[in-house]
């Protein structure tokens, strides 16, 4: 009977599709049973023929049956598809532990870093950046700094000269000792208030050794307005210190002399790596000097023209290197512009 | 300044550790770099009398010494040729610990049996006891030691090392310190006893002394002593002195240190005999005069150089150093105490003229006060007739031409919470002035008259003042606040801008930062071709010839830079640059300061990597580089072929943004590869940042994105090999919708002719309202082709 017929290729169907171990012999599989001219469409064919009150019946059974083959081909088609893609997969397979082709990598001077990072702290603040001349005049260096010719303070800043007769020239040019000479600058060409951060190139005639070069970099800011204060002065060292050292930073000031400031002091933070222990770093007394600064000198504001009774600033320097030595744990100066890049390539965000 | 605490103890009482003392200085302004302890480590150690020497039994070098410590008797075996029966001496007694010279570093004494006699112990010499470097015989104590006391009660102390900041001359002696202490603790502080009787004859009628040139000599104050005895100092002096690190002469010199020490105020001991015509002239050195200092030098005196002299001749360099010929010997009774004070400005440039600073000149050059002259010359008077005898003439002689009104100085309340943004109490303003020595005025509330002590020459304004108040009160004890008031207008500079973005680029392109020294050597810089630039500026005193020159240029800094890489071992890619400066000399005016960017890429391409080819840097990654460079900055750049002395003339390409040249590229010509003696072909490239600050960058206008597709097409033509593919690229573009021309390939060889090359383009068309048809593209290859062929003379390669 034709029911017995369907039943007997269901079984015949099924199980030849258990063989079909490719998508192609999947495709043909489909193509015997299922296609056009496939077996179960062939026996389908014949209900037709059969007596209309057997039509139904044998209908549903077939209609079922091809059903039942289609999903079971669906499955099929799934599986084999999952294993030829694991299979693809699996031949795919790279060595992941080789290394990737290399990108090249650029790398910033320690001394731009930190120095980057300071003026962007005291961007942060208010403070504008502005650089000047390397090569001075005597009077910008010391002159209008209060420090005038002959005075014992000039042996604080040891300096090389570039017209004959050095110090005893008429007029002494030389490489500024410091960024200092800015402040003067900076006053002549700007009215209060005035707020900048000077970054720049430094020189000093001086024996190079572990913490001394004769070259280095320094930051210098100044603040100048009609009622900035020593609190203001100190409100603004200590935000820096934290910004750049760590928020947790505390901040130590002394008195300390410089002939363009007055009061003098220097700012110290507590030894971020013994938390003011005592350790190698900070000398074992807990603190690190990091800067020097002061209430700008009176004579300092008469020299470019400033009334001091009715506009005061404050000033303060620092150096970057140090800074980078004490962020870094950098032993040597020395480092800094023998441009080893076995050391340069060491500093990274 | 090397400042004992137990001297500073004759003047003030020091109750706090020494790690305190020095704290609260180093807090008020005075740099200690140092406290040293001596005596540390003398636990056992005490004061004992040798009571018996006797010869060892079985040692012809070695001896007994039986040592009475009060409350017992031990004997040891000692070999030092200075001990005598009755001296006392430190005791060291087994267990104690000492400095073993030798090693220099503590260890324990052991009992010792020394050629069959047992040692309980040890006499110690300076150096055991880490006082001084003297392991020549045993330490000898004064005869008023105390025997049986410990030695650390008796002799211990502690050395601060201070280092006095340059307005401050009154901390360069023990006194000022003291009076500081007193100021920080509260403590009073005594002057040492300076009394003495005057039993001689007048001074006048011993000594005459005039003052020729009284700009440069403020005062002068003498007293003469005669009658006296040469001798060694007593020995609580002489330690003193060689713990302030000098050397003890004899008792009258000694002395003269000792005050100066104590005072602040250096003194000179002439001798009287030798002062010819008994009279004393303060004049100006006669042109070639001469002097031989009492450190035996024989010095050609400066212009200006202010001298001491008697009748005759020079006898002293005023301020700085006494003339051997006036100095006091083993044999001078009589002496002339000199106490004055000189011009700080002349002192120093005398001093620096002669290379000669001395205690007495960095003291001077300091400006002390010319009111230091007159105790400081009494307490010297008192000692030396107290340690060399003699009697003391009349009176002083005291010149004092420089005598200036005293300084007053007036600051009110409302100035100093101006300056410190904090109110001071009136009372508090008293008290911290008051313990600083000035004496303060308030003729109306919150007004002060401030008259400083005599002292303290750097207090002459009313900041002056207000920093006193500050660093007593304690800085740390001031407020704390943010700056308010308005923000200044905002600075323009474009450069600045530039810059950090020139350098974000290149490190994002693979280059290393570098900087290097400004100063260079003549023997560098002059490898390189000068390129416009003007002579180096040289430096008058240079430290050494290689940091001799101001560059002007940064491209020998940056092969340098290739070359000690490559001594220290560097083999892989050295790719570097920096952004510095150039500096080119004017005439009568500060150089020009140009900033430049140089890179060098030099070496193998990369590290060695298993799946890449392995090659060197050439002409175009650095040309890349640059490429990349511009492109980010927004530029529209050219390469032109051209030439740099510096560089092969067959690979530099100049850089052009319009007509103007902002850099340039190439490879370092073989000349100077051969200066160097390098085994590989750097590329260099250097970009002015000035010249580039200034022009407009022109590819920041937005354009709509494409709303229609492109059509690809390539093509290769035949040229002459000397045609820069450039020079095709500039001839096409401009051709109408053409977006883009890519050089794909270059070829040479067959079958193409000797001298010829084939360059692939990839050209892409585009329009901006419609789909470009494939007969219009035709059209436009044609017409790109025809102009090829016309202008140089290119043919369609099939």
């Amino acid at each position: 009977m034709i029911t017995t017929e369907l039943e007997r290729l269901r079984a015949e169907a099924l199980a030849s599709l258990e063989q079909a171990e490719t998508l192609d012999a999947l495709k043909e599989w489909r193509v015997a049973y299922l296609g056009r001219r496939g077996r179960l469409t062939q026996i389908l064919r014949q209900v037709g023929a059969l007596p209309p009150e057997e039509r139904p019946r044998v209908g549903a059974v077939a209609n079922r049956i091809k059903a039942e083959l289609e999903a079971a081909y669906e499955a099929r088609e799934v599986a084999l598809k999952e294993a030829a893609l694991a299979a693809t997969l699996a031949a795919e397979r790279v060595d992941v532990t080789l290394p990737g082709r290399p990108v090249d990598l650029g790398g910033y001077h320690p001394t731009t870093l930190v120095l980057r990072e300071i003026i962007a702290a005291f961007t942060q603040l208010g403070f504008q950046v502005v650089e000047g001349p390397e090569v001075e005049w005597d009077y910008y260096n010391f002159e209008a700094l209060n420090i005038p010719r002959d005075h014992p303070a000039r042996d604080m800043w040891n300096s090389f000269w570039l017209t004959p007769g050095g110090s005893e020239a008429e007029r002494p040019m030389l490489l500024r000792t410091h960024t200092s000479p800015m402040q003067i600058r900076v006053m002549e060409k700007f009215r209060p208030p005035i707020r900048v951060i000077v970054p720049g190139r430094c020189y000093r005639y001086e024996a190079t050794d572990a913490t001394h070069e004769s070259m280095f970099y320094q930051f210098e800011g100044l603040a100048v307005d009609e009622n900035l204060t020593f609190a203001d002065l100190k409100g603004t060292l200590y935000a820096f210190a934290r910004m750049v050292f760590g928020p947790e930073r505390r901040v130590r000031f002394r008195c300390d002399y410089f002939p363009f400031v007055e009061p003098g002091c220097d700012m110290s933070i507590d030894c971020f790596h013994c938390g003011g222990q005592g350790c190698r770093v900070c000398g074992g007394t807990g603190w690190i000097e990091i800067m020097g600064a002061g209430m700008v000198h009176p004579q300092v504001l008469r020299n470019v023209g400033l009334d001091p009774d009715r506009y005061q600033g404050f000033a303060f320097g620092g150096g970057p290197e140090r800074i980078a030595m004490l962020k870094y744990g950098i032993e040597d100066i020395r480092h800094f512009y023998a441009n080893d890049l076995r050391f340069l390539r060491q500093f990274r965000w | 300044m090397r400042v004992s605490l137990r001297w500073l103890n004759d003047y003030v009482r020091v109750d706090l550790p020494a790690e305190e003392v020095a704290h609260r200085l180093s807090m008020a302004g005075l740099e200690i770099e140092g406290v040293e302890k001596v005596g540390e480590f003398w636990d056992g150690i005490r004061v004992g009398r040798v009571v018996r020497l006797e010869k060892h039994p079985n040692a012809d070098r070695l001896w007994l010494a039986t040592v009475d410590l009060g409350d017992r008797q031990e004997t040891v075996v000692t070999g030092a040729p200075n001990l005598r029966e009755g001296v006392k001496v430190p005791f060291a007694p087994v267990g104690a610990k000492l400095i073993d010279p030798a090693q220099g570093k503590l260890v324990e004494l052991k009992a010792a049996r020394i050629r069959g006699i047992e040692s309980r112990g040890m006499v110690c010499s300076e150096a055991e006891l880490g006082i001084s470097d003297d392991h020549s015989g045993i330490m000898l104590l004064p005869d008023d030691a105390p025997v049986g006391a410990p030695l650390r009660e008796y002799l211990g102390d502690v050395i601060l090392e201070a280092k006095p900041s340059p307005n401050r001359p009154d901390w360069f002696s023990v006194l000022g310190l003291a009076r500081e202490v007193g100021a920080l603790t509260g403590q009073p502080v005594t002057e040492p006893p300076a009394a003495y009787p005057e039993a001689g004859p007048p001074v006048g009628d011993l000594i005459q002394v005039e003052i020729a040139d009284p700009d440069l000599c403020l005062r002068y104050c003498a007293t003469v002593i005669t009658g006296l005895r040469i001798g060694p100092s007593p020995e609580w002096l002489q330690r003193r002195l060689r713990a302030a690190g000098m050397r003890p002469i004899n008792n009258v010199v000694d002395v003269t240190n000792y005050v100066m020490l104590e005072w602040g105020q250096p003194l000179h001991a002439f001798d009287l005999d030798r002062v010819t015509g008994r009279r004393i002239i303060v004049r100006r050195a006669r042109p070639g005069e001469r002097l031989v200092t009492l450190d035996g030098q024989d010095r050609l005196l400066p212009l200006d150089a202010l001298v001491i002299a008697d009748a005759e001749r020079a006898i002293g360099l005023a301020g700085i150093m006494g003339g051997a010929n006036s100095e006091v010997s083993e044999t001078t009774t009589a002496i002339v105490l000199e106490s004055a004070n000189f011009h700080p400005t002349n002192i120093r440039r005398t001093a620096a003229a002669l290379g000669l600073r001395t205690e007495a000149s960095i003291r001077f050059e300091r400006a002390i006060r010319p009111e230091l002259t007159v105790p400081a010359v009494r307490r010297a008077t008192a000692l030396i007739l107290e340690l060399a005898g003699g009697q003391a003439a009349r009176g002083m002689v005291d010149l004092y031409p420089g005598r200036k009104p005293e300084a007053e100085i007036t600051v009110t309340a409302a100035q100093v919470r101006r300056l410190l943004g904090t109110e001071i109490p009136g009372p508090e303003v008293h008290r911290v002035l008051g313990l600083l020595g000035c004496r303060v005025e308030e003729p109306e509330p919150g007004v002060y008259r401030v008259r400083p002590p005599f002292w303290r020459s750097d207090l002459n304004i009313r900041e002056d003042i207000i920093e006193e108040l500050a660093r007593i009160i304690g800085y740390d004890n001031m407020p704390t606040t943010m700056p308010a008031g308005p923000l200044p207008e905002p600075i323009f500079d474009p450069r600045r801008g530039l810059e950090e973005a020139v350098r974000d680029i290149l490190v994002g392109c693979g280059l290393q930062e570098v900087l290097t020294y400004s100063l260079v050597s003549k023997a560098l810089l002059d490898l390189f071709d000068r390129n416009g630039a003007p002579e180096p500026l040289r430096l008058v005193n240079p430290m050494s010839a290689e940091q001799e020159y101001l560059r002007t240029s940064l491209r020998p800094s940056l092969v340098n830079t290739l070359v000690s890489n490559r001594r220290r071992g560097e083999a892989g890619p050295v790719k570097i640059f920096e952004i510095g400066r150039v500096y080119w000399a004017r005439p009568d005016d500060l150089p020009l300061e140009l900033k430049r960017v140089v890179g060098l890429l030099s070496g193998p391409a990369g590290p060695r990597v298993w799946n890449q080819p392995e090659r060197e840097l050439d002409f175009y990654d650095a040309k890349g580089v640059l490429e990349a460079l511009f492109w980010r900055l927004g530029f529209d750049v050219r390469f032109e072929p051209g030439t740099d002395p510096d560089l092969h003339p067959g690979k530099t390409a100049l850089c052009l943004v319009g007509s103007e040249r902002v850099g340039v590229v190439g490879e370092l010509h073989p000349r100077l590869i051969d200066a160097f003696e390098l085994r590989e072909r750097p590329q260099l490239f250097e970009v002015d940042l000035e010249r580039l600050a200034e022009l407009p960058r022109n590819s920041r206008a937005y354009r709509p994105v494409p709303r229609y597709p492109a059509v690809e097409q390539d093509i290769a033509v035949v040229v002459a090999e000397t045609v820069p593919a450039g020079r095709l690229v500039e001839i096409i573009q401009g051709t109408p919708y053409l977006e883009r021309v890519d050089v794909f390939d270059v070829y040479t060889g067959p079958p193409l002719g000797a001298g010829e090359k084939s360059v692939g383009l990839g050209l892409i068309f585009r329009a901006p309202d419609r789909t470009l048809t494939e007969a219009e593209v035709r059209q436009f290859v044609d017409r790109i082709v025809r102009r090829l062929e016309r202008e140089v003379g290119a043919r369609l390669r099939t």
